[in-house]
């Protein structure tokens, strides 16, 4: 096999712009564009609304082109398993060529970007989320240990201390409270997903937990990193970033989330399959639903904070 | 004046090239917009430069 037929091996039409914008992943970039604005917001210092905008896009531009990169690098994986066959290059609609210029020059280009519209430290934690997502967790953790998903899991959880990081130039406990948010809640959220996605991760040689493990202790490992986020997320309330919105919120939906835990955990695979994993589902749904309340929590405060309400 | 018909392939990328000439478009309008930003609040003033630095 020439190297040209290894480029285009997936190339079979004319790619349009939608094309090019799918593989920036724009479902998690919304996630990226929403906890940078919640981390942005939550600071104790005011960004001009044209700064906040322009820094926003271009963090979500960064999310994006490690997004393709990551795509560029997975091709192989990403032809095999059903969820991510209909991306542009197992579609045959971009060359893996075409998506690594993409990811490269929009990682070049957002980390400089933000560097000018806000500060430096926070153009370099976007290029060191960037290079985590593509290098430690992409190229090395993900085909290598059954931890990929929780080491990993850092780079999507780096978005909003680079949005406080807009706003401060700087590090705090807050923004770090918030990457940790995130961080344990990675774990538990994918992998409920493969506990019905089953055989896909399987058949693409990844080794998930519930493939090198078994699924009974993936079932542990959800209520292990549940009962952990549960105790972050409520101890968030008593920082600067929380207040009695925050804690009813982190309350609520922490209580949720363990109970479905412990639901998961006390299932065993022939029950789960006779209603077809609907508690695994319901609960991959209430992560969803989680992570955006929480932060949803935390920006409801820190807009309230700006009329001399909200927080303690 | 006569203008040389259109290859194929301007129909084709019609949609693409579209797509990028708005994204420089907005690029342009951003740059602008952080510009005048930072220009009126007195970001390159030398004394700011210096603290900034």
């Amino acid at each position: 096999m020439s190297d040209a037929s290894i480029n285009t091996q997936f190339k079979t039409q004319e790619a349009g712009f939608g094309d090019y914008f799918a593989l920036l992943k724009p479902r998690v970039m919304s996630l990226v564009v929403f906890t940078a604005m919640v981390g942005l917001l939550a600071a104790p210092v005011d960004v001009h609304p044209m700064v906040a905008f322009a820094s926003i896009l271009f963090i979500a531009v960064g999310g994006g082109a490690s997004g393709a990169l990551n795509m560029w690098y997975d091709a192989d994986i990403d032809a095999v398993m059903k969820r991510t066959q209909a991306r542009p290059i197992p579609a045959g609609k971009v060359t893996r060529d075409e998506a690594f210029a993409v990811g490269i020059t929009l990682s070049v280009f957002s980390c400089v970007m933000l560097a000018l519209a806000a500060n430096i430290f926070a153009g370099l934690l976007l290029a060191f989320t960037i290079f985590f997502y593509v290098v430690i967790y992409t190229m090395w953790l993900k085909r290598w240990t059954p931890q990929n998903i929780v080491i990993g899991g850092a780079a999507g959880a780096f978005p909003p201390m680079i949005g406080w990081a807009v706003a401060t130039g700087g590090v705090s406990i807050e923004s770090i409270l918030m990457f940790t948010l995130t961080f344990m809640w990675t774990p538990p959220h994918f992998w409920a997903l493969c506990l019905f996605m089953k055989s896909d991760y399987k058949d693409a040689g990844v080794p998930m937990l519930h493939v090198t493990n078994g699924r009974r202790s993936t079932r542990n490992h959800i209520l292990v990193y549940t009962l952990l986020l549960a105790a972050v997320a409520i101890g968030m309330a008593f920082t600067g970033v929380g207040g009695p919105i925050y804690l009813t919120v982190a309350l609520i939906l922490n209580a949720l989330f363990v109970a479905g835990a412990i639901s998961i955990w006390r299932r065993d695979e022939e029950v789960s399959e006779a209603d077809g994993y609907k508690r695994e589902k319901s609960f991959f749904a209430l992560s969803l639903m989680y992570l955006f309340l929480h932060y949803g929590a935390i920006l409801a405060e820190a807009t309230l904070a700006r009329y001399g309400l909200g927080g303690w | 004046m006569s203008f040389r018909e259109d290859h194929e392939l301007h129909g084709r990328r019609f949609g693409r090239n579209l797509g990028v000439a708005l994204t420089l478009v907005v690029f342009i309008g951003i740059v602008f917009g952080l510009t005048v930003v930072k220009v009126t609040r007195g970001d390159y003033e030398p004394e700011n430069a210096r603290i900034q630095n």
